[in-house]
């Protein structure tokens, strides 16, 4: 079997977010790059799925600069067999899908994987367009994924509860916790990472449909209105005469 | 031509969030001069649809299918298409959902179209470019996105338009009759569990949430009668959906439901950045904490610093006396 789990190259979530150029441009300046927490779900999954199918092959793939090449090494390092970085900054969903099916076509996946989103952007769309773009199914967002042969059977998220699906070999899954917990790399797995391959390859095609034009931070919060313990019922009144949302 | 709108039903009645989309399309089909057309495969009958008249629609197409009891993905985009191609939509709009967040994309890819999601206001158009407010890094900042293409999709945020029941339109309901593909059915649906009478949380206009402040899953009862009070729906945080305490369909934050409620009420959730990050589009926040300098008060418009398992009862019990 061959895995192919897609990763994003995203600020940390504890990051204070910032921008600079006149709110044109993300300020980089001592911010930590992690893999995508729900990407990181979709590769620590991935991981257990090659380690009980002998025989299966997991790649890693990231579209991004030179700069996201640390990042793809935790990857490695974590239990990915080989890389893939598409040289692109990925700007657009359907430019970065383009380039993720353009690699997929060529390979022929069984199983890909990704988070149900990125957390910078929030698109959630890559996945569901790379499912479309190979004419496969998308799952999202997948909570448990169990593979019986060449069938899966997948627990999803739905509103107030979840639902469990039964589907083929190939698909596409955008994943979220509680799929599989975090995989802490190993001192070996960080040192093998180091010898294992990453390809370079140039992007196809190049059209994107969407652009960020600005930035824009939300209005600060005014500062809190603190009500005495012993005067819960001035809470009840100030929500309702004041915010008014009771 | 005209705009096109996706809508969900849950039992038979319109989601709030659908009806959010509704007025948002409206909007959008008013300022390019268009009519709105929605679209409807779910359980929701004629009546219930023709009622959409209201909040602006013009015609509601209808799909029905027995194979169509449990919605997927295909099959959904599949009617979109052919709703798209028989209607010469240039614009469709969605509410979020764990539905149409795999339908979506896959629609604008099937379509070539340009999509923005998670859009927070009502877009702007100008000529052939529709510019999209956009939720971005887990509600800490916003995007001003231009988006492409002959068709463009957008996806709402829950709570971002509010629903306008006076549109004053007459919705005629007609049958949509879809061509399936062999592919579209190769999910098989095994079974469906869901917590069953109460708020769902995305929908909830009010949110009662409980951290690990609450010390133990036995302590959640005061949380639930505060929000069967309010009729509000539960959430909690990250540690306490990680402890087992809660289900994870209740976990609220970067990496678990992002809410905009009316009202998010915090009871012993200290605030780390990333629970924030999941509530900062509430409308009015509320913390009740023993820690006065626990951040949750940084993002909090009311506060209560004090030991909740003496505030939550007596605040319940005032609550009900306000009524």
């Amino acid at each position: 079997m061959k895995i192919l789990v897609c990763i994003t190259h995203v600020p940390d979530t504890t990051t204070r977010i910032t921008f600079t150029d006149n709110n044109t441009r993300f300020n980089t300046s001592g911010v930590q790059f992690i893999i995508g927490p729900y990407d990181d779900y979709a590769l620590a999954r991935g991981i257990e799925l090659k380690d009980a199918t002998p025989g299966t092959t997991l790649t890693a793939l990231n579209v991004g600069e030179a700069e996201t090449e640390p990042t793809i090494r935790k990857a490695l390092a974590a239990g990915a067999d080989d890389a893939i970085r598409i040289n692109a900054l990925p700007t657009d969903a359907w430019f970065v899908a383009e380039q993720i099916a353009a690699v997929a076509k060529a390979e022929n996946y069984d199983l890909i994987l990704m988070g149900r989103e990125s957390i910078d952007f929030n698109g959630g769309q890559v996945h569901g367009m790379v499912a479309e773009l190979l004419d496969i199914p998308c799952v999202n967002p997948v909570q448990k994924l169990d593979l019986t042969g060449t069938t899966a059977r997948i627990d999803r998220e739905i509103e107030g509860g979840h639902e469990t699906i039964e589907l083929s070999l190939p698909f596409v899954a955008g994943c979220q916790e509680p799929i599989a917990e975090w995989k802490i790399p190993s001192m070996r797995g960080i040192m093998s990472a180091r010898t294992k391959q990453l390809k370079v390859v140039q992007p196809t095609g190049g059209e994107k449909l969407t652009s960020v034009k600005s930035f824009e931070m939300p209005p600060a919060k005014s500062g809190v209105k603190l009500i005495p313990a012993d005067k819960p019922e001035e809470l009840v009144r100030l929500l309702k005469t004041e915010a008014k949302v009771i | 031509m005209s705009v096109l709108v996706f809508i969900e039903s849950e039992e038979g009645a319109i989601r709030k969030s659908s009806l959010e989309a509704v007025s948002c399309a409206f909007a959008l089909a008013q300022a390019t001069g268009t009519e709105l057309t929605a679209v409807s495969a779910g359980d929701a009958d004629e009546n219930t649809l023709a009622g959409l008249g209201a909040y602006g629609a013009s015609k509601v197409l209808k799909v029905s299918d027995s194979r169509l009891a449990t919605l997927s993905g295909k099959p959904v985009i599949s009617i979109l298409q052919q709703a798209v191609q028989q209607e010469g939509s240039k614009l469709v709009v969605f509410a979020i959902s764990s539905l149409t967040d795999a339908v979506a994309p896959g629609l604008a890819a099937r379509l070539k179209a340009g999509l923005a999601t998670n859009v927070v206001a009502v877009p702007e158009i100008s000529g052939s470019t529709l510019t999209a407010k956009r939720s971005i890094y887990t509600g800490k900042a916003f995007s001003f996105t231009e988006v492409s293409g002959d068709v463009k999709v957008i996806t709402m945020k829950k709570n971002a338009v509010e629903a306008s029941a006076s549109a004053g339109k007459t919705a005629s309901v007609q049958a949509l009759a879809v061509n399936f593909s062999d592919t579209d059915f190769v999910l098989k649906h095994i079974s469906t569990e869901k917590a069953t009478g109460d708020v769902l949380l995305p929908e909830a206009e009010i949110v009662v949430s409980g951290g690990r402040g609450l010390k133990g899953p036995e302590n959640w009862g005061m949380i639930e009668d505060l929000a069967k009070t309010l009729g509000a729906a539960t959430a909690c945080s990250k540690p306490v959906s990680d402890l087992n305490w809660r289900p994870h369909h209740e976990h609220v934050g970067q990496t678990g439901i992002k809410v905009s409620p009316n009202l998010y009420i915090a009871i012993g959730i200290s605030g780390a950045i990333q629970h924030v990050a999941g509530i900062s589009s509430s409308k009015v926040i509320v913390a009740i904490n023993s820690d006065p300098e626990a951040p949750i008060f940084k993002a909090a418009d009311y506060g209560i610093v004090g030991n909740a398992f003496e505030i939550v009862p007596k605040l319940t019990a005032a609550f009900k006396a306000a009524k």
